[in-house]
């Protein structure tokens, strides 16, 4: 990039199903102050804030105009980010442009959702294509039930795999005081979990959370005299696919192009030739058992059809060679405003040496982040702990 | 050449509903039980900026602090600015005609719209004087505030 972009500060609240106690500014506060805290800030010295959530998830619109006073936005520049589940991570990058412009030194970025309050599955199915398939949709669960059953038609995996991704999420969540699911579970549990639709049960899937993560974006300048850690942004990227190639027919062949096409040029960009060596943890966006998986497999930690391997093998681990998702992902916590910001909020923490009880065993000075939603497509951020890396 | 034209065009009809409910947080919560157990509306004053906001809120909005304390304000208020609403469409909560008017209760800093009612139209006018008709059976909603009329 020609101008370096450092992540100076963040903070997140403590995420669960219930938040009676807060309104939805009072909550997304939460999140802006520790962020401010974190990087000994104040809201004046703030040029821009960017707001992601998504529209009517909570049952609310427009909320960069009636959340100011829990944003801090008053009398400021801003824009507001909706783009499905890759929201937090398009606020990250969005602030990292405008920080990386000149324009902007210090950029608040905010994602939330506070999804107990509305009916994300009945708003999912607007996104299903009026005359397409709006009749035919029902939320997100058979979207992954389609990767699993090709998945495993393909390559060979059982449920068992399925269920191993489960249980590494929810022990690794045990970890992480902010995470919302944190279950002491194991294989069996999973497998005997309600099944929602053939091959997903219900501890296949992401819980539905409330939360906010907040991060403060600055230039080189501002980052090397206010911040002890910066963790810089060395590269981002985003691909899009076509709706109707979303189906997952055949996990060989006929798959969504996103998740590929995306690593392939954010390696390019960094000159990275083996990621699982040159990265020293992965935080992905897994709404659902199989997409962990496949995302070893479309990152390239592994060749295709060996995912269920890495997990079988443990390698994935918290204290494993290519640690994935130490915070528990997406499957223990998803405020779905704020769920790919955390990846990259987790990974930062990881790379400052201050994850705390679910920090990585090794020397952390590379990470990558994943996001995915809406009609199939990811946003990657590439962070490192100095700029010589 | 001649365009043709086809008379055979397609529709699908589209309607999601989608439930919502909002939890009113810190200050909602407190303001709700007052305006509901004890017909007193409650404001928030900020002492750095030394404005009191209603309806009231958690956090300043102009300096960021964050505000703990409630102060009764009203029940009387003056109009601020007004309209008399001459259309009907079925998202109105009311039939036409109806009036809303910004009105800025005794004691805060900021205006809220509500309804204007028992009132000859022709004499609304801004600065005029009002005061709140609470509902009988109130629920903690905006509308145990019926609507404001003359003092």
């Amino acid at each position: 990039m020609k101008r370096n972009v450092a992540i100076i500060g963040g903070g997140q609240t403590f995420h669960a199903a219930r938040r009676h106690d807060v309104d939805q500014a009072e909550m997304v506060n939460e999140a802006v102050r520790a962020a401010l805290n974190d990087a000994r800030m104040t809201m004046d010295e703030i040029d821009l804030v960017i707001l992601g959530n998504m529209e009517f998830f909570e049952g609310t619109h427009m909320t960069d105009c009636w959340l100011v006073h829990g944003t801090g936005a008053y009398g400021k520049q801003g824009l507001k980010i909706t783009t499905g589940g890759t929201v937090g991570a398009t606020a990250v990058v969005t602030a990292a442009h405008h920080v990386a412009s000149g324009l902007f030194p210090r950029v608040l970025c905010i994602g939330f959702e506070k999804q107990e309050e509305g009916d994300t599955g009945a708003i999912l199915s607007g996104v299903a294509h009026p005359l397409w398939g709006r009749s035919l949709a029902g939320a997100a669960v058979g979207y992954f039930a389609m990767m699993g059953s090709s998945y495993m038609a393909a390559w060979g995996a059982t449920e068992e795999h399925s269920a191993m991704v489960a249980v590494k999420a929810r022990q690794n969540a045990r970890k992480n005081k902010y995470a919302h699911l944190k279950l002491d579970i194991g294989i069996e549990d999973v497998l005997n979990s309600r099944m929602l639709s053939w091959p997903i049960r219900m501890l296949d899937m992401c819980p539905a959370s409330n939360g906010a993560c907040a991060m403060i974006l600055a230039d080189e300048k501002t980052a090397k005299a206010r911040c002890k850690k910066p963790v810089w942004i060395r590269a981002m990227d985003t691909a899009h696919n076509e709706q109707f190639e979303l189906d997952w027919r055949d996990v060989k062949t006929t798959r969504p192009i996103f998740s590929r096409t995306c690593a392939k040029r954010i390696y390019r960009k960094l000159g990275v030739q083996k990621p699982s060596e040159y990265f020293d943890v992965f935080e992905v966006y897994e709404p659902a058992t199989w997409s962990e998986l496949v995302w070893y497999e479309d990152l390239g930690l592994c060749a295709p059809g060996e995912g269920f391997r890495l997990i079988e093998k443990g390698v994935t681990e918290i204290g494993g060679a290519i640690p994935v998702n130490p915070s528990g992902g997406v499957l223990s916590t998803n405020c779905i405003g704020a769920s790919a910001m955390l990846r990259v909020w987790e990974a930062a923490l990881q790379i400052r040496g201050d994850a705390g009880e679910h920090q990585v065993p090794k020397d952390v000075r590379r990470a990558l982040t994943t996001a995915y939603g809406g009609t199939n497509w990811t946003v990657m951020t590439a962070l490192s702990r100095t700029l010589d890396d | 050449m001649e365009e043709k034209h086809t008379t055979d065009t397609f529709e699908v009809d589209q309607r999601l509903t989608a439930h919502g409910t909002y939890w009113a947080g810190k200050m909602g919560t407190r303001f709700y039980t007052a305006l509901r157990d004890q017909q007193k509306i409650l404001g928030t004053p900020c002492t750095t900026c030394n404005k009191v906001f209603w309806p009231p809120r958690s956090i300043c909005t102009f300096c960021f602090s964050e505000l703990k304390d409630v102060v009764e304000i009203g029940p009387r208020g003056t109009v601020e600015t007004f309209t008399l609403v001459t259309y009907t469409e079925p998202i109105h909560p009311r039939t036409a005609p109806f009036l809303y008017a910004v009105i800025k209760l005794d004691g805060a800093d900021t205006g809220m719209a509500h309804f204007l009612d028992e009132v000859e139209i022709d004499k609304v006018h801004i600065g005029m004087r009002v005061q709140p008709v609470f509902a009988k059976d109130r629920k903690g909603n905006i509308l145990d505030i019926q609507y404001f009329k003359p003092i």
